[in-house]
């Protein structure tokens, strides 16, 4: 319990150092102004969304492989965590896109893979309410997830490898891209903070999970008496 | 401070966001282990 609460503190303390850095450490974008500095908050989740989603890809993997519960534990909380961390960068981006786009959504190839992500992962989580013998629900939703996790690559390489309304990468984009230092400084700690807000919120779905599980099996030893 | 108000909003929204899936999970805790104390209290009697 006390560890939870050290490593809840720690997230939160980190997600506001990186808030502040964000607002006053980061130079004002010459171009757009204020408005920019919402790409501390919006990439950052979006990476932070990759990483749980990457999270339940290995325990999809792992749980056809060895068939323990554990991985499926992982593979369930990392697709919650990812798909809260999704819909952040769903309701962003277009808080963003309005005064600098001038419209909220366009279909391009980064918004549209985006949004089917969500829905997989959405159609993950609904899978999984529909079947109710533990095993089967593992096994149908790890290969379900294994699928999903493909859309994963395509977001990524979406502004890489296709022109799109969506602004191309700043990070890993190559030649004739890049950012200030001091932005680049302060977008790494912003995603580094995510991450470890999103670690703790994946550790707290996984305690629930394994708690969920323990809770079924004192169910059925009941039923059994 | 132009478009502060867009700025307030996505990072209000988005920390919103984070915040009701947060107590969703405290939620659910919460009442499992109600719900795990209450079956470890009735296996004993069961037997």
């Amino acid at each position: 319990m006390t560890k939870r609460i050290i490593f809840g503190g720690v997230a939160i303390l980190l997600v506001i150092a990186a808030a502040y850095a964000s607002f006053f450490i980061a130079p004002e974008e010459r171009t757009m102004g204020l408005i920019q500095r919402i790409f501390y908050f919006h990439v950052a989740s979006a990476w932070s969304g990759f990483t749980a989603f990457f999270l339940c890809f290995m325990g999809n993997l792992l749980y056809v492989w060895k068939r323990d519960q554990r991985y499926d534990w992982l593979a369930v909380s990392g697709a919650e965590v990812g798909l809260a961390f999704t819909t952040v960068v769903l309701i962003t981006g277009p808080i963003w896109a309005h005064p600098v786009w001038g419209i909220w959504w366009t279909w391009d190839a980064r918004l549209t893979s985006t949004f089917v992500l969500w829905l997989l992962y959405v159609s993950y989580l609904l899978l999984r309410t529909l079947i109710d013998e533990p095993d089967r629900r593992a096994l149908l939703s790890s290969l379900f997830g294994i699928f999903a996790f493909l859309d994963v690559p395509l977001v990524f390489g979406a502004i890489r490898w296709w022109r799109t309304q969506h602004p191309q990468p700043v990070i890993m984009g190559g030649q004739g891209s890049g950012l200030d230092p001091t932005m680049k400084a302060v977008f790494f700690f912003s995603a580094l903070a995510m991450h470890v807000f999103m670690l703790f919120l994946v550790a707290e779905r996984y305690a629930l999970e394994k708690m969920q599980t323990e809770a079924d099996f004192l169910a059925r030893e009941l039923e059994a008496q | 401070m132009k478009n502060l108000d867009s700025v307030f909003a996505a990072y209000v929204i988005g920390w919103g966001v984070f915040f009701v899936f947060y107590l969703t999970i405290a939620k659910r805790t919460s009442n499992l282990r109600a719900e795990l104390d209450r079956l470890k209290n009735s296996l004993p009697r069961a037997k």
